[in-house]
């Protein structure tokens, strides 16, 4: 139990430090694009990018869904389902309704920036302790998956 | 021991009549050395400095001024670390027409160069004891082309570019009998040994190599070579030693003539008769190797025939030219107007004159011919002489500023001196008995100048001692002042010998972070989780598995079989940049495979015995790092355990609990 204990203590502290490091680099990394000392307080419900308006139709469009199928399955299905349950990420069922499109899109898109800022983006890597991964989404990547996750949401 | 001692004791005899004995670190080195190798934390370094493993094989990037190690490249040798010459796509580029060769030794490094500078595409360097020369993408840092060089032996002059990267030149150190004629006594050396010049040449857009025809040349010894430049673009210039012809105790024998030679060759003027005439073409085998990002796999093709034309048959276009005893480097400055050649046994460092070797061509002041190839007389191409430079002068390479760089082997010094008028303006010794030395950019037609190297043959006491075996040794040095100043001590891989730099700026921003696994064209790719599955064929198991932070699919598997052929190939489903896995089996003979984000490695795999074996990721991926790991059930041959495979207790798309808390 002590051992589980130290372990736990262990974890966090790297994640701490991983985080430290991570909001820190200011140098370099993909993560200097944008200031990364000023913290968030309020959340923005964009999310952290370039994503700041997103145009959604009232109904969907079948080649959008049917190419966010194919991303989904080659670079996220490892980690996301389309319930509610949580694998390593959490589910996608009504992630539509919890969260906006460009928020989505940003998250996919700018991850590092998001993890790292984000107060939502923030709370969920909390959570589920494993930094998402940037998969290199274009713009018209991440559009898709809006798509289909609202189509995955019944919309 | 007592041998060492007086090898010692002589050195530092002739360091002492010389006046150039070694002076202790601490009067070498002042007071603001240290800010100028200090590179804050998180900065970069100015320049990429690549520098030969020796005997690792392998080839070793620094950072300069800081001389933090970035990287050891696999090349020649298997490389456990990462899986270099273990996975079934690596393998194919260590066959040889031998087989496979587990190591080399590797020599030199040629940066790729356009209109005579460094153009940060390539670097490409060689293997001496199997003849290989390998070319390395400086997108992705890997070893991306080895060719083997059929009819050579002892691939040491080797790999030597022109300014546009037209052709690598590799000349051998090993004169022997050529195919159809070498059962022959050792003691006809002087009748049936020969030695070879291969041209490969490079394709400008690929950088693919091919060896379109040899050049069989006398029984010598070829040591080192380069490319002229500016007005010499189209010659090559290479050292050699043993004109005495000597097949045994060459030690003694091969150091007894007052001259040996500089070879210039006309290699424009070969290339056309190349293409004008057939040459004989021999049944030699010899492997060329390729490795492709879209497949993610090397392929090994035996070829054979390669085109030989012999030395005395292209009258007009090889002419030797005298250099004191047993030359060594043999370098053309930047303007290409001079070439600067190194008597290991010499007292002094003669500068020939190109312009002065073409006139004496066209006056033909030859002293008559050697194995049936002109002799220009000495004086009639010299430029000059070096006088008294130190002793032991080995290998040249020059600033910015029309200043030249000798490295003395015996009396342990660089010794600097101005082009022109062949006066030394300064030396300092180095710790100890350096062999190559490189200033960045030295071998272009701008160096960057700046800083030099010094690459050490002996350490000694210049580290905390680590029992009989040290490491090597090198030393850095600013050069951008009248008097050359030390900076740093740093110790090498294997036994470095020569190096090239280059500015950081030609090479950051082109890398590669990360494959896309859409273009991944890998014949075992699993593209996504979906996609992952087992397949048996026979007692060939081929296992389709993905894996991303902190997870494999499958991470169960029953039905493997004793005497089953287990094939794992992973596919990293990641897509950022510095997320490798890493893949191992328990009592596998391999080494770990490291994954690199997009790509796909195959473990192969023999199981030894019944039981449950577990895999795992060998490299530490997220916190859930150590939570990456699988199993497989291995059963006796012929049981009835059905080939099943998994992740997790679900489907994946059907509910689940949500992962339980730790």
């Amino acid at each position: 139990m002590k051992k589980q204990n130290i372990f736990l203590l262990t974890l966090t502290a790297i994640l701490s430090s991983a985080m430290i490091f991570t909001s820190s680099c200011g140098g370099s990394g993909e993560g200097a694009k944008t200031d990364s000392t000023a913290t968030a307080a309020v959340a923005n419900p964009n999310g952290i990018g370039e994503y700041t308006h997103v145009e959604l139709s009232a109904t969907l469009n079948e080649e959008m869904i049917a190419k966010g199928k194919g991303i989904f399955e080659l670079k996220c299905s490892a980690c996301h389902k389309l319930t509610d349950a949580k694998l390593v990420g959490p589910g996608w069922l009504g992630v539509t309704k919890r969260r906006s499109a460009e928020w989505i899109m940003n998250m996919t898109t700018n991850t590092e920036v998001m993890l790292n800022q984000d107060p939502e983006a923030q709370k969920l890597l909390e959570l589920c302790l494993v930094r998402m991964p940037n998969q290199g989404l274009s713009g018209e990547d991440a559009r898709s998956m809006v798509e289909f996750m609202r189509k995955n949401d019944g919309q | 021991m007592k041998n060492y001692i007086n090898y010692v004791a002589a050195t530092l005899a002739i360091a002492t009549l010389t006046q150039c004995k070694p002076k202790s670190a601490s009067q070498v080195v002042t007071g603001d050395a240290a800010s100028k190798v200090y590179v804050a934390p998180g900065k970069y370094d100015e320049i990429y400095n690549f520098v030969s493993g020796g005997f690792s094989g392998q080839l070793a990037v620094y950072g300069l001024p800081s001389a933090r190690l970035l990287k050891v490249i696999p090349v020649f040798s298997q490389n456990p670390e990462n899986g270099w010459g273990y996975s079934e796509e690596t393998k194919p580029m260590l066959n040889t027409s031998h087989g496979f060769i587990p190591w080399d030794d590797l020599h030199h490094v040629a940066l790729s160069q356009t209109d005579g500078l460094d153009d940060g595409r390539w670097v490409f360097v060689n293997g001496n004891n199997t003849p290989r020369v390998a070319r390395i993408n400086l997108k992705t840092f890997r070893t991306e082309e080895i060719i083997e060089l059929p009819n050579s032996s002892g691939n040491h002059s080797s790999p030597f570019l022109t300014e546009n990267s037209e052709y690598v030149i590799a000349g051998t150190r090993f004169s022997t009998p050529l195919e159809g004629n070498n059962d022959v006594p050792i003691s006809t050396y002087k009748e049936n040994f020969k030695g070879t010049i291969s041209f490969i040449k490079i394709d400008p857009t690929s950088g693919h190599m091919s060896v379109p025809f040899q050049v069989v040349m006398p029984p010598f010894n070829f040591d080192l070579s380069r490319a002229g430049k500016g007005p010499s673009h189209g010659w090559f210039f290479f050292s050699c030693y043993n004109t005495e012809q000597a097949n045994t105790l060459l030690e003694v024998n091969a150091s007894q003539r007052d001259k040996d030679f500089v070879v210039a060759i006309n290699w424009k003027k070969i290339e056309e008769y190349a293409k004008a005439n057939k040459g004989r073409v021999t049944t030699s085998k010899y492997a060329h190797n390729i490795y492709d990002d879209k497949v993610h796999s090397a392929t090994s093709t035996i070829s054979d025939g390669i085109v030989q034309f012999d030395a005395a048959e292209l009258k007009g276009m090889i002419y030797l030219m005298p250099c004191p005893k047993s030359p060594h480097g043999c370098d053309t400055d930047p303007t290409g107007e001079y070439i600067v050649a190194g008597g290991k046994l010499a007292a002094t460092i003669p500068v020939f004159s190109f312009s002065k070797m073409l006139k004496a061509i066209e006056n033909k002041e030859f002293d008559g011919e050697f194995a049936g190839l002109p002799v220009i007389k000495y004086e009639s191409a010299l430029y000059g002489e070096v006088p008294k430079p130190g002793l032991g002068p080995l290998h040249t390479e020059f600033d910015d500023k029309g200043n030249a760089y000798t490295s003395m082997f015996v009396s342990s010094e660089v010794v600097k001196w101005n082009i022109k008028d062949l006066k030394v303006i300064d030396r300092k010794p180095t710790f100890y008995s350096l062999g190559h030395l490189m200033v960045v950019g030295g071998g272009t037609k701008h160096p960057y100048g700046k800083y030099l190297v010094a690459y050490n043959k002996i350490t000694k006491d210049r580290y905390l001692p680590t029992g009989p075996e040290l490491a090597q040794s090198a030393q850095l040095f600013d050069i951008s002042g009248e008097k050359m100043e030390m900076l740093s001590d740093f110790p090498t891989i294997g036994e470095p010998h020569y190096a090239q730099a280059i500015e950081a700026s030609k090479i950051k921003d082109g890398q590669v972070r990360f494959f896309k696994i859409e273009d991944n064209q890998h014949p075992f790719v699993t593209k996504g989780e979906k996609e992952s599955k087992v397949v048996r064929t026979g007692n060939r198991i081929d296992v389709y598995a993905t894996c991303i932070r902190s997870h494999f699919s499958p991470d169960n598997i029953e039905g493997i079989q004793m005497g089953d052929e287990v094939y794992f190939h992973v596919t990293n489903l990641e897509q950022d940049w510095d997320v490798p896995h890493g893949f191992a089996i328990k009592g596998a003979a391999m080494a770990e495979l490291l994954i690199m984000p997009g790509e796909t490695c195959t473990y192969k795999w023999n199981p030894d015995r019944v039981g449950v074996v577990p895999f795992y990721c060998t490299d530490f991926c997220s916190a859930l790092h150590q939570e990456m790991q699988g199993y497989m059930r291995v059963s006796p041959k012929g049981s009835s355990v059905k080939l099943v495979w998994s992740l997790g207790d679900f489907s994946s798309d059907a509910p689940v609990a949500p992962a339980e808390k730790k």
